[in-house]
């Protein structure tokens, strides 16, 4: 057997589960929605409304392909490619399962593990916002652009405060590698109770990080009509509404990984023991997804119940208020450690 | 490599800084209707701004000219659409001042309830889509299918949601039905428990406040220089309100409070508002009661043969009713001359008619006073030197109403 066939195996799993969580979030976004605004959300296309995610990618395809006469056409098209790249190229480094043991080959369900697992994380988010800002700059349309400058300036100033709350995060595991980081979690062992100032500004960030509300400024309907997106149409759209679920499936899954143990649940070993390792993969993973998913149901959640901050003010939560908290969270995990280690 | 010295040093004030004009509307999702802001940016801050109107001017002051006085009725429908019912009112208690009928309680009192469910559905639009604009989206579908039961009543009682034509010169059209008395009763019970709701989604939401106190604010003084009048006057502080200075359809025999606010920026005014919606369902309640307490069970218009349409049955049999009819429907009533101003309490500020009346079937002169109008003079001036955002819930909670702006 090519010993490069379960890695491509995986790659295609792992490509086509996030696209289809990404498809089902918006069906999800819209049934969420429902749920809190006592209605009862899209229920026509097949049982329950379950295949409206595929009329509305049809729909998507088959719209009229709009681009302005005056904007830059080649980045015109450029930009909602680099976002829908960035999005999905994150989920590489994420391990989704405990590994799994087939006849006495041991498999990763991960597609690469690099020392540098978080940095590769942050890395490849940073560069998913210059999709948004290529396409907000090259529509040529002062909402747009006004989008695009909003999206920057918040993604650089929340990433500060999610890399520092994450650096007090690895003084603690000592790794920057996803898959140590989930392994030292074994069983209760979570980082959410010994980090938890930590996981807040991390999950304050990721909202920010992924344009949700109340961070949505960028696409602000409201106030920029569609924000950095407002003169796009068919697929195009379609991206980066896509790249918007894509990110905020793989935030939760960075979090689910890194705060919340992964696929470690307690009990783990003996249930293992108890049903072999094959089944034991599948069901570390299914917890994984569970924890993903209600990362997801939260961010919906937030995005349903809060108002959208005001530019300045976002900018001020930031420097002012996050920034200082994550220093603080870093000085107080260094004196702990010191303190621990005497 | 460059040293210190060899630094490029720009001149202090050698950059030229550009500024943006954005056009906010005339088809933007904030501007709820057709009108143009145009403000100059300098990056998100507004350095100033220009209010455009006309869009949809339709010319209906000049059009009232035209048209016998209880043809004008559907036009007051289209000034501000979104509590039609209390423009038709105002219309119509400026015809019955002007042609000297008096009205029996109780139709004054079935207006009032008419009047103030308009004002819970004016109030709910301002208030829930102020929180739209900030971002919070649920709380509007909450109190807005309460909306959709106002209407429901509406419908009751004239057949139509909207645009309403509700009522006639000198009465209703028809008296509340069964099921108009059950889906009032219904809604009074209801809507309490879902305006606490959505109170409790916005008063003290900590974004929300950071959203609004302070945002788009005027002073009491600049505000009565513009001429505001309303919820938007009230919040700044100042307690006018048309129906406890100048009463008009039995308004003085209800008991409530007027709602003020201090500062006159967006979160008074949309503590007012919701205030103001409390006051109105307190009216409503009074006003069953004393409908309930009336000897009167029936009577639903006044007596007045003149201007009132009498009922078909009779028109088909009776020769006196013939003719009435006939002379109504062609509008040849007999008005007298005269200038008259007559103001009602709409749900955005008082909504005056001036009406000059030479003695023929048309008004000489018909004039709308739109507190629309004037609340959007004010709007450069409140919203320069805020950023863009602000200036959108600014025009959010000011209640501005296209249709009622350009008449």
């Amino acid at each position: 057997m090519n010993p490069l066939l379960p890695t491509v195996i995986l790659m295609l799993v792992i490509f086509a589960l996030t696209m289809l969580v990404a498809l089902y979030s918006t069906f999800a976004e819209r049934k969420v929605a429902a749920f809190l605004q006592d209605r009862l959300g899209p229920n026509r296309a097949g049982p329950g409304g379950i295949l409206q995610p595929l009329a509305d990618g049809i729909k998507m395809i088959m719209k009229e392909e709009l681009i302005p006469v005056m904007s830059n056409r080649f980045l015109f098209v450029l930009g909602p490619g680099i976002a829908m790249i960035c999005a999905l190229m994150a989920g590489v480094v994420i391990p989704w399962g405990p590994d799994v043991q087939i006849g006495g080959q041991t498999y990763y369900l991960q597609l690469a593990d690099p020392d540098f697992g978080i940095l590769y994380v942050f890395a490849v988010v940073s560069i998913g916002v210059y999709g948004i800002m290529i396409g907000g700059w090259a529509s040529n349309n002062k909402f747009s652009l006004m989008g695009a400058l909003r999206a920057s300036s918040q993604v650089i100033s929340y990433e500060l405060s999610m890399g520092l709350a994450i650096i007090a995060l690895v003084m603690m595991t000592g790794s920057l590698s996803m898959r140590d980081i989930v392994m030292q979690q074994q069983g209760f062992n979570w980082n959410i109770w010994y980090q938890p100032l930590g996981f807040l500004i991390f999950l304050v960030t990721a909202f920010a990080e992924t344009n949700r509300t109340p961070f949505d400024l960028p696409e602000c309907e409201t106030e920029l009509i569609g924000g950095f997106h407002t003169e796009y149409s068919s697929m195009k759209l379609g991206f980066y509404l896509f790249a918007e679920y894509i990110n905020m499936f793989i935030s939760s899954a960075v979090m689910a990984a890194l705060y919340f143990g992964g696929y470690n649940y307690p009990g783990m070993e003996s249930v293992n023991a108890a049903v072999g390792p094959v089944w034991g993969a599948l069901i570390g993973f299914a917890v994984y997804f569970l924890k993903i998913v209600l990362f997801i149901f939260f961010f919906m959640w937030v995005r349903w119940t809060v108002p959208r901050f005001r530019y300045d003010q976002l900018m001020k939560l930031g420097w002012k208020g996050l920034l200082p908290l994550s220093l603080l969270n870093i000085f107080l995990t260094a004196a702990l450690l010191l303190w621990l280690r005497k | 490599m460059l040293t210190g010295s060899q630094h490029i040093r720009l001149e202090e004030g050698s950059l030229e800084k550009e500024t943006i004009t954005l056009n906010i509307g005339p088809t933007h999702p904030a501007t709820h209707g057709v009108f143009q802001n145009i403000v100059e940016v300098d990056g998100e801050r507004i350095i100033s701004g220009e209010a455009t109107i006309g869009y949809i001017h339709r010319a209906f002051e000049k059009i009232a000219e035209h048209r016998p006085y209880y043809q004008i009725t559907p036009l007051t429908d289209r000034l501000n659409y979104c509590s039609a019912p209390i423009n038709n009112m105002g219309w119509h208690i400026t015809c019955e001042k002007l042609m000297g009928i008096s009205l029996p309680k109780r139709v004054d009192y079935l207006r009032v309830i008419i009047m103030e469910l308009a004002r819970i559905a004016d109030h709910i639009i301002c208030n829930s889509i102020l929180g739209v604009d900030t971002g919070a989206y649920s709380g509007y579908l909450y109190v807005f299918q309460y909306r959709e039961k106002i209407y429901e009543i509406w419908e009751e009682i004239c057949g139509s949601r909207l645009t309403t034509n509700i009522g006639r010169i000198g009465g209703l059209e028809r008296d509340f039905n069964d099921i108009a008395w059950r889906k009032l009763d219904e809604f009074l019970r209801e809507f309490p428990r879902v305006l606490r709701e959505f109170e409790q989604l916005f008063t003290r939401n900590r974004i929300f406040l950071d959203r609004t106190v302070g945002v788009g604010a005027i002073s009491a003084e600049r505000a009565l220089n513009y001429g505001f009048t309303g919820p938007n006057l009230r919040a700044c502080g100042v307690d006018y309100d048309v129906r406890v200075f100048n009463p008009y359809s039995s308004y003085e025999d209800f008991d409530f409070q007027i709602p003020v606010g201090r500062h006159g920026d967006t979160y008074d005014r949309f503590i007012v508002r919701n205030e103001e919606m409390w006051q109105s369902l307190s009216i409503i309640r009074q006003a069953v009661q004393k409908v309930d307490q009336l000897p009167d069970k029936t009577s639903f218009h006044a007596d007045s043969p003149h201007y009132y349409l009498p009922p078909k049955q009779e028109v088909y049999t009776g020769m006196e009713a013939l003719i009435y009819q006939f002379k109504i429907v062609m509008g040849e009533i007999p008005v007298p001359k005269g200038e008259i101003y007559q103001a009602v309490e709409g749900a955005n500020g008082e909504l005056g008619f001036f009406l000059i009346s030479d003695g023929g079937r048309t008004p000489y002169r018909l004039h709308f006073r739109r507190p629309c109008f004037i609340y959007y003079q004010a709007f450069p001036e409140m919203v320069k030197g805020q950023l863009v955002s602000d200036a959108i819930i600014t025009l959010s909670s000011l209640n501005v109403i296209a249709g009622e702006l350009d008449a």
